[in-house]
């Protein structure tokens, strides 16, 4: 079948297209002076992303020209410069906003941490899909945890703690591939332990964990073995060492900023000027949007720098701001579209390789999706990272790009692999 | 190829749905259920500059300058925007205590965090100058320039009025202010107050993160600009009020001079009368509160509001209704035979002789034939009668109605009628007999002494009068009420009128007037004298106009318990008031120092201010 026709989805190229430029068209208002409304002023904002939209849609087409079977042969290459560059960026990164994860060029600045997740995610899709691979062998689940934390833990050595809590997202890709969903489970009732010991009593934390963990033995479960209760009695033991260590671990594992981030999200700390104030003016500046926006160009809160850092992790903002409910909703469906065509795609790959890559290009989207907008929303406590396509940044543009169009390739390609 | 886990992508779709679902519904609560922060975005991106227009000024007929307005600045802050303030050093500056520091932020902070609010008001341009420079290097503060009104000479309290800020129901009542916006309180400031503040203006202007304006809002499209306040041309004579306040300022007692054939009030004052300028600026308060607790009341207009008896003056409008009436003639004469108290002198034998020499029978006699005309065989349904034509007539002369002056707060005065008296004594219960007192101006008759001046201005013109006015027209048209240009008519002849003048031109000048004293030499003053009998000493009457022929100011003077009736303390100063203005120049300067230095009037007894008892 060497014949098969190659086919792009367009449906994806069509989301990604839009989410650019309507990206670009808010990092515009976001930078708009009314006495300089020059588009091509390259010394702003909105000049230079186009600069940076013209490289990747390069890059996209550099990826679609090259035969995808290059890719997964390189991607151990490729993990391995990223993770030389990280390293690099530790002795030799300029620091910016308190994190050091620059590369300087002159011309232009270089954020290694943007290129780890696609060159990850390409390196564990080889892995996972090699045919020797068996995942549930300890040695082999030792490997890919390693090749997750290495980059990881080199980001959060340069103080990008949002970049580095990206590569949780792979979790969502190995529970494809069969990883036991207790590991979600867990996550999640310990992010949940994590925020209810924040909120209440310790003791009474204990005693509700007490009264369901009875509840579960005594009303849910008809037939009580030995084993059942020692289960429970497992579960419950860490539920409590695990509450009790929470406020250890919130003292002295987190730096201030972020406590205070989590308390401005749980509403225990008021600070609309202070630690507060980003949230505070984005939910302003969304809220003040209305149903259908203050019109492009119009929004008042955006345009008078009111959102710190609205052309990057803040550019949701303008969206609620000037384009209104129906703006936001039309970018929240653009990005869930997009990510459940991804999973469709990674769904209909042959190759295992291929498949494990779509879905990491869907986790680490999904990721970046969540936490921003959340955060914009006052619903996740505040961390740096860019809406994919959206934000204001050529690094993170031009890798996202890669990561989308090499699945893109791939996927374009699936017929004819085989 | 395992598929064993391929049923696990819809999970992670439900997942990304899942999301999406609770972001599209928190930005349905942000964006249209809740109100609360579209008002905080307009309150901090957009900031509302008001342009206060230059309150109108005040000018006396002659085109002197009465009131006008100096530059003050109020130092506002926009609590927010307070940041890297060294506290210690903005005290020092300003010249305000810490922990007033701390209070006014804590006032402005609880108003609104974002919004301006007055951080120190009315910083005189000296004050301000001090610190102009150096206000740059506190963030969030800045100055606003406001007027302060300020009055030229220390006269005519009364009339001008003074103006403070909108209290709660004006807020409530009246949209067009804001807090902190001035308000006309009394006086003209009050009756003129949509002239005289003119309209404000409004720019829309961005500001950003800093406080920096950025650019008009919408292209000015929804500013507005100021409209200048209009000027007063008042009818006062700045002279003559000074000279009257001069001659009135250790008594109590009010004056009002009217140019009779015009309407317009010349001087209009209440004594004690204060400087306007006590009720201007950051002193305000305090004096405001040492005038009200004052025991001879100076905030009290008793021009407008005291409701005195009238007292013998009313003896004139007594004769003109009686003569109009038929129930006399001019030549009607009635023996003094003492049926009410009198003094000692020949009995009138005409209606000029009788005013004169202020006959109290005289008037009882004419006051009887006017209320029981014989009409009816009842004595009561006959004064019941007689009073209704007695009453319509009085309504005539201005009297037991508010004259439409353009001052606020002015009283009516009263003419019973029978419903009054019904409600009184019984619907049968009355007759002339009972109501007799009204006959020389005691009983239930009361009047405001700006209806005194305007008995004289009508007896003045021959029967007729101008509403009495302060403002004879405004604005840059000159424009005029014409409410003040309506003739009002008592419906009496002429003739009639020309009696009375007589008789009040014999009370100044003939033989057995109880008036000598308002003589003016080289002017025909016509005048009347009154004694309103009250608690304490009686209240000293005299209403005057001049000269009688072609008269140029009608007065009426009231000095209040002073003894010795009217023609020994109210005559004398009337008649230095018609000099002044007549003349322009006060000849007897003997007379002039001798009632400007004396008071007649008693000692106001100390027990009238009721002190709360002390808790036990």
């Amino acid at each position: 079948m060497p014949t098969e026709k190659i086919r792009f989805d367009w449906i994806t190229v069509a989301l990604y297209l839009f989410l650019v430029f309507f990206g670009w068209l808010n990092i515009y208002a976001a930078c708009y002076d009314e006495n300089h409304p020059e588009i091509l002023d390259f010394s702003c904002q909105h000049g230079k992303q186009i600069i940076w939209m013209g490289v990747a849609f390069v890059t996209a087409l550099c990826v679609i020209l090259i035969k995808p079977r290059i890719f997964s042969n390189i991607a151990y290459i490729i993990y391995g410069i990223v993770v030389a560059l990280l390293v690099l960026t530790l002795f030799i990164g300029t620091v910016t906003n308190g994190g050091q994860s620059w590369i300087d060029f002159g011309a232009f600045k270089l954020q290694p941490s943007e290129f780890a997740k696609f060159a990850t995610a390409l390196a564990l899709a080889k892995y996972v899909g090699d045919i020797n691979t068996d995942l549930k062998q300890r040695q082999t689940q030792l490997v890919l945890s390693s090749m997750v934390l290495i980059p990881c833990l080199l980001i959060l050595l340069q103080h990008d703690t949002g970049s580095a809590l990206v590569f949780t997202s792979f979790l969502l890709a190995f529970f494809r591939e069969g990883l036991s969903p207790y590991i979600l489970i867990i996550g999640a009732t310990a992010i949940i332990l994590f925020i209810a010991a924040l909120l209440v009593n310790k003791f009474l934390l204990i005693g509700i964990l007490a009264l369901l963990a009875l509840g579960y033995l005594f009303l849910w479960l008809s037939k009580r073995s030995a084993k059942d209760y020692w289960h429970v009695g497992i579960v419950f033991a860490a539920c409590c060492l695990f509450t009790l260590s929470v406020d250890f671990a919130f003292e002295h594992i987190l730096e201030s900023h972020q406590r205070d981030r989590i308390y401005v999200l749980l509403g225990k700390i008021e600070d609309p000027t202070g630690v507060g104030y980003n949230v505070d003016q984005a939910k302003i500046a969304i809220g003040s949007g209305g149903l259908v926006g203050k019109g492009f160009l119009n929004g008042t809160i955006t345009k008078a720098d009111f959102v710190p850092e609205q052309e990057t992790d803040f550019i949701f903002c303008t969206v609620g701001e000037e384009w209104g409910f129906v703006g936001g909703i039309v970018v929240v469906a653009a990005y869930v579209l997009l990510l459940i065509r991804l999973i469709v795609l990674a769904e209909r790959q042959r190759s295992t390789f291929a498949r494990f890559y779509g879905y990491s290009v869907a986790s680490i989207l999904f990721f970046h999706f969540f936490i921003n907008i959340g955060m914009v929303l006052g619903l996740v406590p505040v961390i740096g990272i860019p809406l994919p396509f959206f934000s204001y940044g050529g690094s993170s543009l031009i890798a996202f790009t890669l990561l989308l169009f090499i699945f893109i390739r791939q996927d374009a390609d699936r017929n004819a692999l085989f | 190829m395992s598929n064993q886990y391929s049923n696990r992508s819809g999970i992670v779709k439900i997942i990304f749905l899942v999301v999406g679902i609770i972001f599209v519904g928190r930005l349905s609560m942000l964006q249209i259920f809740d109100k609360e922060y579209k008002e905080k975005a307009k309150n901090q991106s957009l900031r509302n500059i008001t342009q206060y227009p230059a309150r109108g000024l005040m000018y006396d007929r002659n085109g002197e300058l009465l009131v006008y307005n100096e530059a003050v600045y109020d130092l506002m802050v926009i609590p927010r925007m307070v940041k890297n303030l060294d506290t210690n050093y903005f005290c020092q500056s300003v010249g305000i205590t810490r922990e007033d520091f701390e209070e006014r932020m804590h006032k402005a902070t609880v108003y609104s965090p974002y919004s301006a609010s007055i951080f120190m008001k009315q910083i005189s341009k000296e004050e301000f100058g001090r610190w102009e420079n150096i206000l740059y290097k506190f963030k969030g503060f800045y100055i606003s320039k406001r007027t302060l009104r300020l009055y030229s000479k220390p006269i005519a309290a009364h009339v001008l009025g003074y103006v403070g800020e909108v209290n709660e129901h004006d807020l409530e009542t009246k949209p067009y202010y804001k807090r902190g916006d001035y308000i006309g309180k009394s006086g003209l400031e009050y009756s003129y107050e949509k002239e005289l503040r003119g309209i404000k203006g409004k720019r829309i202007m961005q500001v950003d993160v800093h406080n920096r304006e950025i650019g008009s809002y919408m292209h000015g499209q929804l500013d507005t600009m100021a409209v200048e306040g209009m000027n007063l041309y008042t009818t006062l004579d700045a002279d003559l009020q000074e000279y009257a306040e001069k001659l009135m300022a250790n008594k109590r007692g009010c004056v009002v001079a009217i140019e009779p054939s015009t309407g317009e009030v010349l001087t209009l004052l209440s004594a004690p009368c204060y400087d306007p300028n006590m009720l201007v600026g950051r002193i305000r308060g305090q004096n405001f509160v040492k005038l009200n607790e004052d025991i001879s009341k100076p905030l009290f207009n008793r021009a407008l509001q005291a409701q005195y008896p009238p007292g013998s003056i009313f003896k004139v409008a007594q004769a003109m209704v009686a003569l109009h009436l038929g129930v006399i003639t001019p030549n009607t004469g009635f023996v003094c035979d003492k049926v009410l108290g009198c003094h000692n002198h020949p009995s009138a034998r005409s209606v000029a002789e009788a005013i004169k020499m202020s006959c109290n029978p005289y008037f009882y006699y004419t006051y009887r034939r006017i209320i029981q005309q014989g009409k009816y065989k009842n004595a009561n349904k006959d004064s019941q009668y007689g009073l209704t034509v007695w009453r319509d007539y009085m309504l005539r002369f201005g009297f037991g109605q508010r004259l439409d002056i353009d001052l606020p707060n002015v009283k009516a005065g009263n003419i019973p009628d029978t419903a009054f008296y019904n409600k009184w004594y019984g619907k049968d219960g009355w007759a002339f007999r009972t109501i007799y007192s009204n006959s020389i101006g005691q009983g239930e008759v009361e009047v405001v002494p700006l209806q005194m001046a305007n008995l004289a201005a009508i007896v003045a013109n021959r029967g007729y009068y101008y509403t009495p006015h302060l403002v004879r027209y405004y604005g840059p048209d000159s424009t005029r009420n014409p409410l003040f240009y309506e003739k009002h008519e008592t419906g009496i002849e002429k003739r009639y009128f020309d009696i009375a003048a007589q008789g009040m031109y014999d009370v100044v000048h003939g033989a057995g007037g109880t008036a000598h004293k308002a003589d003016v030499p080289g002017i025909s003053v016509c005048g009347k004298t009154g004694t309103a009998e009250n608690y304490g000493n009686d209240h000293s009457v005299f209403i005057a106009f001049a000269p009688m022929d072609n008269p140029k100011i009608a007065v009426a003077v009231y000095v209040e318990n002073a003894q010795g009736g009217g023609g020994t303390w109210a005559a004398p100063i009337a008649g230095l008031i018609i000099e002044k203005y007549l003349k322009g120049e006060i000849e007897r300067k003997d007379v002039d120092e001798y009632y400007t230095n004396i008071n007649p009037c008693q000692k106001l007894p100390l027990t009238r201010r009721v002190k709360k008892p002390k808790k036990r």
